[in-house]
């Protein structure tokens, strides 16, 4: 057994022990799994959001797109920054709501906002066609890391098919608990591992940062900036506000607001979780010296360049490091995954097909789901061709569509009807749909258009599609409240 | 009223308006190209202005915890 093996094996055991151990002194009610009691302080609120924030996708992605695209990869740094200072005015107020009337997952939110079960089922649908493929996105970064890591002692296959089994393990036992304390393994893995690589990389291949990317703008002039057209400004620009747009909207991230004790969490979060994102640079720095160091990787193999340049300038333990923080990066945004799926499906469906199911028959349904979707993302993983790659692309955007009717609820009065809100959700993913089989752009819908406007993010036109339908659903719909909530509330 | 809170506007469009115009590889600024130090420094004033709004806002609470803490008192004396 090399170390590599030994090191991945070892954090294997240690996430999946701490995963177990974290459930105890607690019983496993719906809402202790799914919201952890709503007892979490801000240490805890940060490594779930943060876990959130560091999957895969950061990972592999980050440094992929770096060594693939160059400057366009910096959109990963902006969207966050952006996102946590709206999440300062923004989760407070989902806090409080969902505090009072104890909700346990986003498509409760609007259930309740709205008083529409039917909502409930639309919103849950929709997360669990995102949650699935990004599950699966999970998994096959795992195999990945783990097979490569391991120089292909353990298969792909093997380490899906053995972490998803630990996974399944440890979210059914400790539910959402278990996702903090293996976040906190996690956390201190990836600053580890991608701090130290991407300080050490420039330094050692190149003899410091400047000479690196001066290196880099030598062998591919225009690399280190945005291009006219294509990824330009204006893609730039509008792919970070509709990414940020639906950042809070992911189901598993909304669900973290509710474990949180007290709104303040949030607030100390805002302040934190902008410089934290930092660590993203030294991930890039590490996807640029690999576009020198160990280049030709084309297309998706793009997203390996991290794994082979670490293969190439450390030892054993370091790649086994390495492989080991790559292995949570998938298991905690994973578990997450889970537990809202499971939480939304029981709570959102089956309980609105079933009512007079009790809370403790909920729960088990709840936990039963767990090793049921795991069994899909495995299969999807192993066996997924087109498809999925398609799925992926959706997901996000999919998500992005319950903003408009989430806003244009906060207020204290619901002005806006459930009709409306479903109609705009409903029309906004059909776009999606459309579009994304289509392999539509802002260029191929209005060829006559300034480059500007043809280098929009084409999910743009979805959300402006939802927008649209919601607005004259909504004033066809309008809400009539009746006098008598008002005296209530102010007597 | 807490108009500091438009202070949380800031980074947003500085960082994005800017792209635009940051978008060239130099000067470099501490070894990173241009654009890419320019976004990084807009995350960490973004880290800084939420600091200090939040700061204001728990002077604010603070102060407003304070004046009801004092009105009850003098509702029960009297």
């Amino acid at each position: 057994m090399t170390p590599a093996l030994g090191v991945i094996i070892g954090v294997f055991v240690l996430a999946i022990a701490l995963g177990l151990m974290a459930r105890r002194g607690h019983v496993m009610s719906l809402e202790q799994w799914s919201v952890g009691g709503r007892g979490f302080g801000s240490v805890f609120v940060f490594l779930l959001m943060a876990g959130e924030i560091y999957t895969t996708f950061t990972f592999l992605g980050g440094s992929g797109w770096a060594y693939g695209k160059g400057a366009p990869a910096f959109y990963i740094l902006c969207y966050g920054a952006i996102a946590y200072s709206v999440s300062y005015f923004l989760l407070p107020i989902v806090w409080r709501y969902a505090q009072t009337r104890r909700l346990v997952s986003q498509a409760d939110f609007f259930v309740a906002k709205y008083e529409s079960k039917t909502l409930g089922v639309i919103v849950a649908l929709v997360s669990v066609a995102a949650l699935v493929p990004y599950l699966v996105l999970q998994l096959k970064g795992l195999g990945i890391i783990v097979s490569e890591a391991s120089g292909g002692v353990i298969t792909q296959a093997v380490a899906v098919w053995t972490s998803s089994i630990a996974l399944v393990g440890y979210v059914v036992v400790s539910g959402v608990r278990g996702s903090a304390w293996t976040s906190a393994l996690k956390d201190v893995m990836i600053l580890a591992a991608a701090v130290g690589i991407g300080v050490y990389l420039p330094l050692h291949y190149f003899g410091g940062y400047r000479a690196m990317f001066e290196a880099v703008e030598a062998a591919k002039p225009g690399a280190l900036t945005l291009p006219a057209s294509g990824m330009s400004p204006a893609w730039f620009i509008s792919t970070v506000l509709l990414t940020a747009t639906g950042f809070y909207m992911w189901p598993q991230f909304f669900a973290g607001v509710y474990t949180a004790r007290s709104e303040n969490v949030f607030r100390k979060n805002a302040v934190i979780l902008p410089l934290y994102q930092l660590v993203v640079l030294f991930v890039f720095f590490t996807g640029f010296a690999a576009m020198l160091v160990v280049p030709g990787l084309k297309g998706a193999e793009a997203d390996l360049s991290l794994l082979r340049i670490v293969e190439q300038s450390f030892g054993s333990w370091t790649v086994g490091v390495i492989g080991g923080a790559g292995l949570l990066t998938a298991l905690v945004p994973g578990s997450m995954i889970l537990i809202t799926a499971g939480t939304i499906i029981s709570q959102n469906i089956y309980r609105v097909m079933a009512p007079n199911a009790s809370d403790r028959t909920v729960s088990l349904v709840a936990r039963s789901l767990v090793p049921v979707l795991t069994l899909v993302a495995v299969i999807l993983t192993l066996r997924g061709g087109q498809t999925l790659v398609v799925l992926l692309l959706m997901g996000y955007n999919f998500v992005t569509q319950l903003f408009p009717a989430l806003i244009l609820s906060l207020g204290e009065h619901q002005r806006v009807s459930a009709a409306s809100a479903i109609a705009g959700i409903v029309a906004g993913e059909f776009t999606v749909v459309l579009l994304t089989v289509t392999s539509a752009s802002v260029a191929t819908l209005l060829p006559g258009a300034p480059q500007v406007v043809k280098d929009l993010n084409v999910g743009f036109v979805a959300l402006a599609v939802n927008a649209v339908v919601l607005t004259v659903v909504a004033l066809a719909t309008r809400v009539r409240r009746p006098v008598v909530t008002e005296l209530v509330r102010n007597p | 009223m807490r108009r500091y809170r438009w202070l949380a506007a800031i980074p947003t469009l500085g960082m994005l308006g800017g792209v635009p115009f940051a978008n060239r590889v130099r000067p470099y600024v501490l070894g990173l190209p241009f654009l890419l130090a320019w976004i990084v420094v807009w995350v960490v004033i973004t880290s800084l202005v939420m600091a200090t709004i939040f700061f204001l806002d728990s002077r604010r609470d603070a102060e407003i915890a304070g004046a009801t803490a004092a009105s009850s008192d003098n509702s029960s004396s009297s």
